[in-house]
């Protein structure tokens, strides 16, 4: 399992607050779990350990597990949108799992929940 | 009853988190749903990191935060954050859902989509090579003004 925290709240050295990510594969799918805080500041980061596990695992299907986000804006959408993008182009899919309401009041809003399914067994 | 506090702070990406925390603590005081507060603290990221990552694009300049609460039965809390940036040469354009000039960044252009449908105005001034100002008001329903 791949893990990664980033700094505690006050840990300005570690570029501040604020989220972890822990990646595992099970069976053909890639789960990445995700909990804290998602925006500009640590989506760039994200989005590449996310697509490098993608790659080195081919995984069929992506699925995200927001139950523990405390926080998102639209960079989330944005990280959230390019993983669809980039599943669909290989023939997968990404499933979203557990957000939370003010997660889901945003992906509402932008349409994702059209798009994207949801993963309802955790 | 009027209460305001200003901020300023560097361009950085890693004071989006402490912006928004800052006036979410600030917007606290008229004691705010959780969804009114997550409302607030989401659109404040929104127009925080657009200063960042479009206004002072290839630079680091200030960000000036300022925000009103203001009671009567209600509370009403008005945000402003000021840029002086590269500014925005079509403002309604700009505002329109996904629209991005940096989608290679998988920037989703739904910032000020959140902001508008967040807060209860929203206010976007420009001037290109001058700047952005982003002003926008939520009322809170219960006041703080009880005391
Ligand atoms: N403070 C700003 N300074 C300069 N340009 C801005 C600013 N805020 C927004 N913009 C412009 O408006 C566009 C739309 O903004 P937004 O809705 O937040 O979407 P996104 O940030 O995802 O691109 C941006 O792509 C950018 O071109
Ligand atoms: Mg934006």
């Amino acid at each position: 399992m791949y893990k990664k925290t980033r700094g505690k709240p006050t840990d300005q050295s570690k570029g501040g607050k604020h989220m972890n990510c822990e990646i595992e594969q099970i069976g053909g799918a890639l789960v990445v779990k995700l909990s804290g805080e998602i925006d500009q500041h640590c989506a760039e980061e994200l989005r590449g350990d996310i697509d490098r596990q993608l790659d080195i695992k081919r995984s069929a299907s992506l699925i995200i597990d927001l139950g523990d986000v405390d926080f998102m804006d639209s960079s989330g959408l944005g990280l959230i949108m390019g993983r669809y993008r980039k599943m669909q182009a290989r023939g997968g899919k990404l499933l979203l799992a557990r957000p939370t309401p003010a997660v889901d009041k945003l992906l509402e809003l932008s349409g994702i929940n059209k798009l994207v399914g949801r993963e309802r067994t955790k | 009853m009027r209460n305001y506090m200003k901020l300023e702070i560097p361009s950085k990406s890693l004071n989006e988190a402490f912006a928004r925390a800052a006036v979410g603590a600030f917007a606290a005081q008229a004691d705010p749903t959780v969804e009114e507060l997550a409302d607030i603290k989401t659109s404040v990221s929104e127009a925080v990191t657009n200063s960042i990552i479009h206004g002072y694009r290839d630079t680091v300049g200030v960000i000036y935060i300022e925000c009103e609460a203001r009671v009567e039965k209600t509370c009403v809390i008005e945000i402003t954050v000021r840029d002086e940036g590269v500014g925005i040469p079509d403002v309604e354009r700009a505002m329109e859902p996904l629209f991005t000039t940096a989608p290679d960044e998988e920037r989703s252009g739904m910032g000020f989509t959140v902001m508008q449908s967040f807060m209860d105005t929203l206010d976007v001034t420009s001037e290109k090579g001058k700047g952005t100002t982003v002003k926008m008001s939520k009322e809170i329903n219960a006041g703080i003004g009880d005391e």
